[in-house]
C-alpha cells in the first residue's frame, strides 16, 4: 500500500475506534440526579422518627421530636463551645490517622519485603484489624492514664492496620505484565519502586487509608466517651454531659454532628478514589 | 552480520523440555517469525533471548546488544500519559526532561500518534494502544525488538493495517525483528524468513526463506500460497500429537 494512503487509513480507523465525543449532561441535571436518592433517604427517616414521636412510644422529653432537635442543632452550631469541641476531636482525629498512615505504611512495606517478616507478622495485622478497638482502652488507660495518649494508642492501634494492609495487598497485586514491562526496560531496586510498585500499588492504597480512617474515627468516638482528660472538652465529653443532663435533644445533636463529620470525610477519600479511577480509566462513564 | 546466534539451546522446567536443542541466527535488519503451535515454546524462547529466563544448554549470544519486547497486551501504565509512557525508558536511561519529550514525541511521530501524547492509554484503542507500546519499545533504542504475538488480541481490520505499520517502520528505522506468532498467514506477510517449530518439545522444523517482494498484502495470491504451504506442514506436526 502506497505510504500516503496507509496515512489516511490509520488516521481513519483511529477516528472510527475512538468514536464520536459524547455530551455530558447539563451539570444542573447530573448533580440532581445524585442528590435526590440521598434526600429522599434523610426525608424517610425524618418521617419514621417522627411517626414515631407521634405514636407516643417514648415521653416527649426522652425522644423529642425532630423539629426540637434541629432547633438545638441550630443554636448549638453558633456557640463557640461547640466549635472548640469539634477542633478537639477533630485534632485528635487527625493527628491520631496521620500517625498511623505513618505507622502503617512503615510497616506495610517492610512485611511486603522481607518474607520472614511476612510470615511472622503478616497475619497478626489482619488480626488486629478484627479486634474490635474498645478491647484496647483498659490496657492503654492502664499504661497511659486518662490521658491523649491513652486516645492516640487506640486510634493508631485500630487504623494502622488497614493502612499497612492496603499497602501490602498494593504492592502483592501488581499485574504479573507490568511487572514483566519493568524487567524488560531494566527497572531494579528504586527505580522498580518509584515508576511501578508504588504507582501500581496506589488505589489499594487509597482504600487501605478509606478503611483507616473508619477505624480511627470509631476508635476515637469510643475513647473520647470512655477517656476523659480533664480540660480537654471533646465532641464525645459533651455528649456524655448532656446524657447527665438527661437532655436527649442534645445526645442526638452530636450523634448528626459525628454522623455528617464522618460522612464529610467519606466524602473526600471518595473524591481521591474517584479521580484515580477516572486517570486510570478504571470507571465505566 | 547476525545479532542474534542460538545453538543447540534447551530450555527445561523441571521434568518438561520446552525447547530441544534450537539452532537459529538472525541477521541485522531480517525480520524473522518464529512459528509454531501451541506448546512450541515461542514464547519461552523469546524471554530466554530477552533475559528473562535462563537457558539450560546450549549457547546463546546476542553480545552486548540490546534488545526490547513487546507482548500481545500493550501493557501501558495507567498512571502516566501516553507520552510519559514513551519517555519511560528514557527516563530510566537518565535522558533529561527536553531531551526525553523531544524524542517521544519523534516515536509517537512513527507511529502516527503524535497528537495523542497527552492522552491516557485507556481513552486509545486497542490498536492504538499496541502502536504506543511499539513506540516505547523504540525508546529503548534497542538493536534487537522482540514481539510476541503483538496483534494476536486485534480485530483483522486493525491487524492488516498495523502489518503495513510494522512493516514501514521495520524499513524505516532498520529495525532488526524476532516476531512469535501461531498466524500462518501473518508470519508470511512479515517475515524474511519463517521458522517453523514443533510442538513439546519445540524444535526447529524448518526454515522457509519469503522471497516475495514488498510490501505484501496478506490476501495476495503468493502469501496465500505460501502460507498454504506451510500451514500444511504445520498441520502434520499437529497431527502427530493426536492418536
Amino acid at each position: 500500500m502506497a505510504t500516503e494512503t496507509l496515512d489516511r487509513a490509520v488516521s481513519g480507523l483511529d477516528a472510527l475506534e475512538l468514536g464520536p465525543k459524547r455530551q455530558k449532561g447539563d451539570t444542573g441535571k447530573r448533580i440532581w440526579k445524585s442528590t435526590w436518592p440521598k434526600l429522599l433517604a434523610i426525608a424517610i427517616v425524618l418521617l419514621v422518627w417522627q411517626i414515631v414521636v407521634w405514636a407516643e412510644w417514648k415521653p416527649i422529653y426522652v425522644l423529642p421530636s425532630p423539629e426540637t432537635v434541629f432547633t438545638d442543632l441550630g443554636t448549638v452550631i453558633t456557640t463557640a463551645d461547640f466549635w472548640d469541641g469539634v477542633r478537639v476531636t477533630m485534632t485528635r482525629a487527625f493527628t491520631g490517622f496521620l500517625l498511623a498512615v505513618v505507622i502503617g505504611t512503615v510497616v506495610g512495606a517492610l512485611v511486603s519485603q522481607f518474607a520472614p517478616l511476612r510470615a511472622a507478622i503478616g497475619s497478626l495485622i489482619t488480626g488486629l484489624q478484627t479486634m474490635p478497638s474498645i478491647m484496647w482502652f483498659p490496657l492503654a488507660i492502664l499504661l497511659f492514664q486518662l490521658s491523649e495518649s491513652a486516645i492516640l494508642f487506640v486510634v493508631v492501634l485500630g487504623a494502622a492496620p488497614s493502612v499497612a494492609n492496603g499497602l501490602i495487598s498494593g504492592i502483592d497485586y501488581v499485574p504479573r505484565t507490568w511487572l514483566r514491562v519493568g524487567q524488560v526496560l531494566g527497572m531494579r531496586g528504586f527505580a522498580k519502586y518509584r515508576h511501578l510498585i508504588l504507582p501500581a500499588s496506589l488505589p489499594s492504597f487509597i482504600s487501605g487509608l478509606k478503611q483507616g480512617w473508619a477505624f480511627s474515627w470509631r476508635s476515637l468516638m469510643a475513647g473520647e466517651l470512655l477517656v476523659i482528660v480533664p480540660g480537654a472538652l471533646s465532641i464525645g465529653v459533651r455528649m456524655q454531659q448532656a446524657r447527665d443532663l438527661s437532655d436527649s435533644s442534645l445526645v442526638i445533636c452530636y450523634i448528626i454532628v459525628v454522623l455528617i463529620i464522618g460522612i464529610l470525610i467519606d466524602v473526600l477519600f471518595n473524591a481521591a478514589d474517584n479521580a484515580l479511577r477516572k486517570r486510570w480509566g478504571l470507571l465505566s462513564s | 552480520m547476525s545479532v542474534l546466534q542460538l545453538e543447540n539451546v534447551s530450555k527445561e522446567y523441571g521434568s518438561l523440555l520446552a525447547l530441544d536443542r534450537v539452532s537459529l541466527t538472525v541477521q541485522r535488519g531480517e525480520f524473522v517469525c518464529l512459528l509454531g503451535a501451541s506448546g512450541c515454546g515461542k514464547s519461552t524462547l523469546l524471554s530466554l533471548v530477552a533475559g528473562l529466563d535462563r537457558i539450560s544448554g546450549g549457547t546463546l549470544d546476542i553480545g552486548d546488544r540490546k534488545v526490547s519486547l513487546m507482548f500481545q497486551e500493550a501493557a501501558l501504565f495507567p498512571w502516566l500519559s501516553v507520552r510519559a509512557n514513551v519517555e519511560l525508558p528514557l527516563r530510566l536511561q537518565g535522558a533529561g526532561r527536553a531531551e526525553r519529550r523531544r524524542r517521544a514525541d519523534e516515536l509517537l511521530e512513527i507511529v502516527r500518534l503524535r497528537d495523542f501524547g497527552d492522552k491516557r492509554p485507556h481513552e486509545l484503542s486497542g490498536g492504538m494502544r499496541q502502536r504506543v507500546a511499539l513506540a516505547r519499545a523504540l525508546a529503548q533504542d534497542a538493536d534487537v525488538l522482540l514481539m510476541d504475538e503483538p496483534f494476536g488480541a486485534l480485530d483483522a481490520m486493525t491487524r492488516d493495517i498495523l502489518h503495513d505499520e510494522l512493516e514501514r517502520i521495520w524499513r524505516e528505522q532498520e529495525l532488526t525483528v524476532l516476531f512469535v506468532t501461531h498466524n500462518v498467514r501473518e508470519a508470511v506477510r512479515l517475515g524474511d524468513r519463517v521458522i517453523l517449530l514443533s510442538s513439546r518439545p519445540g524444535r526447529v522444523i524448518e526454515d522457509f526463506a519469503i522471497a516475495h517482494a514488498r510490501p505484501r498484502r496478506i490476501d495476495s495470491p503468493e502469501v496465500s500460497g505460501q502460507a498454504a504451504e506451510i500451514t500444511d506442514r504445520l498441520r502434520a506436526e499437529v497431527a502427530r500429537h493426536g492418536n
